[in-house]
């Protein structure tokens, strides 16, 4: 074994570096003064408005500009805390929504281990938004019923994005088979559903939900809002991932096919031990890609009236006492969204970069 | 699947006729009631029927979609490359825009925009003007336009007759080439004689630019954005430019190193390089999604609803919220929406076609 070492890295110093980076011909070095300047002029302001000004306990906005040279009035961040997280639900019960937000963030953590990925996780999930619910709703155990018209906050954005995503998955699956079916009527229902919902934006779906799906219904029978919004994310979510996870069925090689047919293995056998388990493992980078985008979409919501964590703000920036302070409620509101949906893409990446080095990926490449 | 479907189909006629709503679209002809406060140069009254108004609604939707793509493509591009630059101050502030604003929702971003505007900018008395002549206002943002005069058709003619003759001299060019091997830059020569027959013409023709003045409480003359459009468009154009940007990235990287090399092996200049031989191959990876940004860009305009601006779909939700004809009018807004991105789609798998490598499938 004498194998041949690559050469060592060189490591620039800081001079090679500024000078590579930063300096390399005129106009790069003119680029970067001006991008310099543009920092040195904005940047502080920014920071000082954002942090060293910042007022972080007032009792109304009125009291946060009086300040001279206030900055940002997150003491309404403060005050309003209760509210943004967990909406109208009854104050002295909002321990229940508190562990419910704990519960899908520790769901989420166990779901992006892989090592837990084993068929037991789906009893998990099972078994914890379960709990979720008893929470929520309540009437068992002592806990007092509280009707979900009362559910509100970030527990409710976590709840519409959660319950949207565990559901649509296994339709998209069945939509993803049935678009690749044999039989035509299937084939061309699937291939309908996923182009008419893909076609059309979410807002009509839910506008639908709210407005004209209490019509199909027979008279006496009502299903609430909140249920009704669900189910049309559900089926908004379902035809995007259906395509996510047609993109993965395509992409295993014919011979897989072949060779579980060769096995004479039934249809159902083929599809759930040999085809899916690939097809879905070198989806799941593009799948949590979609996911992203459904957590971003609940916020829709919104606009026929749910009170997730976006119209908890809004409506809490409409008091008179706090009037004024909307950038800082929806920034704070994009600091939210921002912190799941980047922790999903970096994972995603993450996840998309292992994978390629697994024996799965490493097959499908020598194919 | 029969039976479901007909189940649902008798639930609703019942409730319909419980509740005395009537069905069809003979609404469409009665007269609308509403004032819309933008109409992208159509003229509309309150007692215009519903059919023109939700013309007006579906202009409106055209005129974000079409400004939003323009801009978004644009700005797009320029983040893209610019995370493609050697420059890693540039490249680093390109990367933390595109990671900032797609995991933003694009409603929140909008909510911020109009609240930006509405509340944070100052009244007209003390408007904020960055460049002379353009004015930022709570009560939206007002610019200077030229004077419309009918002889600034001929303007146009000449941009046409100027594109024409550039045409001609491109093909000219290409068959000298062809013949004598001998180069004429055609397509910079084109382009001057283009735009300097138009400044010709504009100059002989009438051209006072309107400027806006403030009088009593708001700005006349000029041209304005509403708080309402300039919210949209912002909100549309900044988040869907990171989506292009990372779509122009991934576009020049798929273009091989070879590719770079076997040009430059050849002897051609950067630039013509950078025309004949990357860009052709960078834009086989770029337009089908750039497509589907569009249409996405198309269909996010309908978030207008939230911050009132008064596109398709908020005017067909206040005409079913008037008439009480809720399956058609949202049946009207996805049939609109599906004819659009039917039409996209089509032209997608036209252009997949053409562009698609000779004797390669997809």
């Amino acid at each position: 074994m004498s194998a041949v070492l690559p050469r060592p890295p060189v490591l620039p110093g800081p001079i090679e570096w500024l000078r590579a980076n930063l300096f390399s011909n005129i106009p790069n070095a003119l680029l970067t003064v001006v991008a310099l300047y543009l920092i040195w002029r904005y940047l502080p302001p920014f920071v000082n408005w954002v942090f060293i000004d910042a007022i972080w306990r007032a009792p109304s906005s009125t009291a946060c500009r009086a300040a001279a040279e206030a900055g940002a009035c997150w003491a309404f961040i403060d005050e309003k805390h209760r509210f943004i997280l967990f909406g109208t639900y009854p104050f002295e019960e909002h321990w229940r929504p508190g562990v419910a937000t704990l519960l899908f963030l520790a769901l989420y953590a166990v779901s992006a281990m892989r090592r837990f990925w084993r068929p037991w996780l789906a009893l998990v999930w099972l078994a914890g938004l379960a709990l979720i619910g008893i929470l929520m709703w309540g009437g068992v155990f002592g806990l007092s019923y509280v009707e979900n018209e009362r559910w509100g906050g970030l527990v409710l954005t976590l709840i519409l994005a959660t319950f949207g995503i565990v559901f649509a998955f296994p339709l998209s699956i069945l939509l993803a088979l049935g678009r690749r079916s044999e039989m035509p009527v299937v084939r061309s229902f699937c291939v309908i559903y996923i182009e008419l919902i893909r076609g059309v934006p979410l807002i009509s779906l839910l506008f639908m939900a709210s407005v004209v799906m209490p019509l199909f219904l027979p008279s006496g029978v009502t299903v609430d809002k909140l249920l009704r919004a669900q189910i049309a994310l559900i089926l908004f979510s379902a035809a995007y991932l259906a395509e996510v996870v047609r993109g993965g069925l395509q992409a295993i090689p014919r011979g897989q096919y072949e060779a579980a047919e060769a096995l004479g293995l039934s249809f159902g056998k083929r599809t759930v031990l040999i085809i899916l388990p690939q097809a879905l493992k070198i989806s799941i980078p593009p799948l949590v890609n979609t996911f992203i985008g459904l957590f971003k979409d609940t916020s829709l919501v919104v606009i026929i009236g749910l009170f997730d964590l976006l119209l908890a703000l809004k409506t809490a920036i409409n008091e008179p006492a706090w009037s004024g302070v909307g950038v800082e409620a929806y920034l704070f509101a994009s600091l939210v969204y921002f912190a799941f949906c980047y922790a999903m893409s970096q994972y995603s990446q993450r996840l998309e970069r292992d994978l390629s080095r697994g024996p799965v990926a490493r097959a499908l490449k020598d194919t | 699947m029969v039976f479901v479907g007909w189940y649902f189909v008798s639930n609703t006629l019942r409730n319909l006729d419980e509740r005395k709503i009537a069905t069809g679209f003979a609404f469409l002809a009665r007269e609308a009631g509403f004032e819309i406060g933008e109409t992208s140069g159509f003229a509309y009254g309150a007692a215009d029927t519903y059919l023109r108004a939700l013309g007006i609604g579906l202009a409106n939707t055209f005129r974000i979609a079409a400004v939003g793509v323009v801009l978004a493509t644009i700005l797009g591009t320029l983040l893209g490359l610019a995370r493609l630059s050697r420059n890693w101050l540039i490249a680093r502030f390109a990367a933390v825009y595109v990671e900032v604003m797609r995991n933003i929702p694009l409603l929140v971003q909008l909510f911020f925009w109009y609240t930006i505007i509405s509340e944070s900018l100052p009244g007209p008395k003390d408007a904020l003007t960055p460049v002379p002549g353009l004015f930022l206002t709570n009560r939206g943002i007002a610019f200077p336009v030229l004077h419309y005069d009918p002889a600034q058709w001929w303007v146009l003619a000449a941009l046409l007759a100027g594109a024409v003759i550039a045409w001609r001299l491109v093909r000219w060019a290409k068959r000298r080439q062809a013949a004598t091997g001998e180069q004429f830059p055609a397509l910079s020569v084109g382009l001057g004689i283009t735009l300097g027959l138009s400044l010709l013409v504009l100059l002989a023709v009438p051209h006072e630019i309107d400027r806006p003045a403030l009088s009593g409480f708001n700005f006349t003359g000029g041209a304005a954005l509403t708080p309402e459009f300039a919210a949209l468009l912002f909100g549309l154009v900044i988040y869907t430019a990171a989506f292009i940007a990372e779509i122009v990235r991934a576009g020049v990287l798929a273009v091989d190193r070879g590719q770079f090399e076997a040009a430059n092996a050849l002897g051609l200049p950067r630039r013509r390089a950078m025309r004949l031989v990357i860009l052709p191959q960078a834009l086989r990876v770029i337009v089908p999604p750039m497509t589907s940004q569009y249409l996405n860009l198309t269909k996010n305009s309908s978030l207008a609803v939230a911050i009132g601006y008064p596109d398709l779909v908020s005017i067909a939700n206040t005409t079913l919220n008037q008439t009480g004809q809720a399956i058609e009018g949202i049946l009207i807004i996805m049939l609109v929406y599906l004819t659009i991105s039917l039409s996209i789609s089509a032209f997608m798998n036209w252009y997949n076609r053409r562009v698609a490598l000779k004797g390669a499938r997809a």
